[in-house]
C-alpha cells in the first residue's frame, strides 16, 4: 500500500499566510488512518489554522493539503465531509434551538436517521435536557452537544479543537470515553489540546507546533528521545543512609535532591540500564525504586524554550 | 455519495422556524394585513365619483406602500444572513457539513421568501376578503390584485437578494444594518427625488422621456411600481403623474424582467462572493 492510501490526512509544504503575517510556515505531516493525533503549541501557534486547512475551510498560501485523498477546499469535496466530524473551539450553536432540535438539524444535513439524533443525545448524557433551549446549557452542556454534533454518523475523521478546555474531571472522562469507543470502531482523530497531562495518554503521536512551525512528529517515546530529557528516578533508602549513598551515585549521575530517606536523580535515558545494575549492586539498603519518563508537559517546554531553528 | 437535495429544504426550514419563533412572520402578517385593511377603507371614499372598483383603488393605495415597506422587511430580514452566522461562529460548523455553499443561500433564500409570500397572502389576501364580503370589486379588480401581491413578492425577493449580497460583503453585522438602510434609502426614497429633480430642470427639457423610462425601469422599486400602475388593466389613469409609458401593452414586461435580474445579479454575486470566502 502507497503512503498516500494510507494516509487520512496529508500536508505537504503547507504555508497560510494573512496578510504578511505567516500563520502556517511549510509543514509537512501525515496522519494515518485510525490514528489519534494531537496538536499542541502555544497560543497563535497556528493550531486552529491547520484544523481549518484540514477541513477545507481556509486554503493555503502555498503547499497542499490532502483529506481522504483530495482537496478538502474543492468544490467536489462537499461531498466527502459527510465522513468528518468536526467540534469548533468554544462551538457555538443557534441559541433559540432545543437541544434536540439542534441535533436534528446536524443530523438531517448529513441525511440520518432520526434515531442518531436520541442516540447520541444518550450518548452525551443530554437525553434529559434535550427539550431545553441552548441559551439555557452550562458550558459543559453545550461542549457535550457539541460532541453528539461531531460524532453524528461515525465519521472516518474526527477534529477536535480543544475539546476538554473549561470541562470538569467527569466531563472530560467522559469525553475520552466516547473518542475511546470512536477510535474502536476506526475513525481517525486528530485534537488541538493544551490540556498536555491529559491528552498524552490520548495520542498515538503528538505534533508540535511554535510559529506556525512543526518543532517536532511523533510518539511521546519519540519526542522524548528527540529532546534527550533525563528519566526522573527516586530511590528510596533505609533511614538514614540517603546521605552516605547520594555520596556513592554522584560521581556516574546528576543528584536533583536528596532527602532523608530518599534520592531524586535525573538519569539520561540511554544510561537507566547501568544505573540499574549499580543501584541493585546497593544492596538491601535500596528498599524501592520508582522512575518517571519525561512527560508530555516538560518535553513541550522543552521544545518552546528552545531557540528557532 | 449523491448531493441530497433535501439539503435546501432542511436549511429553508431552518429560516422559517426562526421567523416564527422570532414574530417576524406573526408581525409582519399583522402590519401588512392592517395597512391594506386601512388604506381600503379610507381609499374606497372617493370610489363612487370616479367609477373605479375598490380593489383598483386598492392596488394603487398598497402598491405606493409596498413599495416602502416590502424593501425594508425583506432587507432586515436578510441583511443578517450570512454575516451573522459568520460572526456568531455557526458558519464555521455548517460549512464542515455536506453542503454546498450556493446551498446555505439558497435555502435562506427560499425560507425567507416562504415568510414573505405567507405574510403578504395572509396580509394582503385577508384585507381582499374582507373587501369582498363588504363591497364590491369586478373581475379585471382581482387581477390586478392578484398581480399587485405576486409582484409584492418579486419585489420583496430583490431585496432579500441584495440583503445577501450586502451580508456577503461586509465582516460587521453593525456594518450591514447600515448598509441595509442606506440602499433603502437610496433605491426607494432618494432615487425617486432624484428622477423628480431632472424632470424639474429645464421644465422636463433636461432628458427625454425615453431615458427617464429607462431610469425608471433599472430602479427595482420604480419598476414594480410601473409593472402595478401602467401594467394592468384600468389603473393607470388614476396615477396620471408617473404614467409615462405610452406602449401600455408590453409595460408589464420590461418591469418584470427588471426585477426579475435585479433578484438573479445580486444573487450570483453572493455566490461568488461567499465561494471566496475563508473562514
Amino acid at each position: 500500500m502507497s503512503m498516500t492510501t494510507d494516509s487520512a490526512i496529508e500536508l505537504r509544504a503547507v504555508e497560510k499566510c494573512y496578510g504578511k503575517a505567516v500563520v502556517v510556515d511549510g509543514i509537512d505531516l501525515q496522519v494515518h488512518r485510525g490514528e489519534c493525533f494531537v496538536l499542541v503549541g502555544h497560543n497563535g501557534a497556528g493550531k486552529t489554522t491547520l484544523m481549518k486547512l484540514m477541513l477545507g475551510l481556509a486554503r493555503p498560501s502555498a503547499g497542499k493539503v490532502l483529506i481522504l485523498g483530495k482537496d478538502p477546499a474543492s468544490r467536489s469535496f462537499v461531498d466527502q465531509r459527510q465522513a468528518l466530524g468536526f467540534l469548533p473551539e468554544s462551538a457555538s450553536f443557534y441559541p433559540h434551538m432545543t437541544g434536540l432540535e439542534l441535533l436534528g438539524y446536524y443530523a438531517r444535513l448529513k441525511g440520518l436517521p432520526d434515531t442518531e439524533i436520541g442516540q447520541r443525545l444518550q450518548q452525551v448524557g443530554l437525553h434529559e435536557a434535550a427539550e431545553r433551549r441552548l441559551n439555557t446549557y452550562s458550558k459543559g452542556m453545550r461542549q457535550r452537544l457539541g460532541l453528539a454534533q461531531a460524532i453524528l454518523g461515525t465519521p472516518q475523521l474526527l477534529f477536535l479543537d480543544e475539546p476538554t478546555t473549561g470541562l470538569d474531571p467527569i466531563v472530560r472522562r467522559d469525553f475520552y470515553q466516547i473518542i475511546s469507543d470512536l477510535r474502536a470502531s476506526g475513525t481517525t482523530v486528530v485534537i488541538s489540546s493544551h490540556a498536555l497531562n491529559e491528552i498524552e495518554a490520548q495520542a498515538d503521536r503528538i505534533a508540535v507546533i511554535k510559529h506556525g512551525k512543526l518543532m517536532a512528529c511523533g510518539s511521546l517515546e519519540d519526542l522524548g528521545k528527540q529532546v534527550s530529557l533525563p528519566i526522573r528516578t527516586r530511590l528510596e533508602v533505609t533511614m538514614g543512609s540517603a546521605a552516605r549513598v547520594a555520596e556513592q551515585l554522584a560521581a556516574r549521575i546528576q543528584i536533583d535532591r536528596v532527602n532523608e530517606h530518599s534520592i531524586d536523580l535525573l538519569c539520561p535515558e540511554d544510561e537507566k540500564m547501568s544505573l540499574l545494575r549499580h543501584i541493585t549492586d546497593l544492596g538491601e539498603i535500596v528498599q524501592d525504586i520508582s522512575m518517571t519518563a519525561p512527560r508530555l508537559n516538560e518535553i513541550y517546554l522543552h521544545f518552546m524554550d528552545e531557540e528557532q531553528p | 455519495m449523491i448531493r441530497r437535495p433535501q439539503t435546501i429544504f432542511i436549511l429553508a426550514a431552518r429560516e422559517i422556524r426562526d421567523g416564527l419563533r422570532n414574530r417576524w412572520v406573526a408581525s409582519t402578517i399583522l402590519l401588512l394585513g392592517l395597512l391594506a385593511l386601512a388604506l381600503s377603507y379610507l381609499g374606497s371614499a372617493p370610489t363612487g365619483e370616479i367609477k373605479v372598483g375598490a380593489l383598483e383603488v386598492s392596488v394603487v393605495s398598497l402598491t405606493s406602500l409596498s413599495m416602502y415597506l416590502l424593501p425594508l422587511i425583506a432587507l432586515m430580514l436578510s441583511f443578517d444572513a450570512l454575516v451573522g452566522e459568520f460572526e456568531h461562529g455557526t458558519m464555521l460548523l455548517l460549512l464542515t457539513y455536506p453542503v454546498a455553499r450556493w446551498q446555505i443561500i439558497f435555502g435562506k433564500f427560499l425560507g425567507h421568501a416562504t415568510i414573505l409570500l405567507v405574510a403578504i397572502v395572509v396580509g394582503y389576501g385577508g384585507a381582499l376578503g374582507v373587501l369582498i364580503l363588504t363591497g364590491d370589486g369586478d373581475a379585471t379588480g382581482w387581477q390586478n390584485y392578484f398581480a399587485m401581491m405576486a409582484s409584492t413578492l418579486l419585489l420583496g425577493c430583490v431585496f432579500l437578494s441584495i440583503g445577501y449580497l450586502i451580508s456577503s460583503l461586509v465582516r460587521e453585522r453593525a456594518v450591514a444594518v447600515g448598509a441595509a438602510i442606506g440602499i433603502w434609502l437610496l433605491l426607494v426614497v432618494l432615487y425617486d427625488l432624484g428622477l423628480l429633480s431632472m424632470l424639474m430642470i429645464n421644465e422636463g427639457e433636461f432628458i427625454s422621456e425615453g431615458l427617464f423610462s429607462a431610469l425608471m425601469l433599472a430602479n427595482p422599486a420604480d419598476a414594480y411600481r410601473l409593472f402595478n400602475f401602467t401594467g394592468f388593466g384600468e389603473v393607470g389613469h388614476l396615477v396620471g403623474v408617473i404614467d409615462v409609458d405610452a406602449d401600455g401593452q408590453s409595460s408589464w414586461l420590461a418591469p418584470l424582467v427588471s426585477m426579475g435580474l435585479w433578484v438573479i445579479i445580486p444573487f450570483l454575486l453572493t455566490t461568488a462572493r461567499f465561494h471566496q470566502r475563508e473562514l
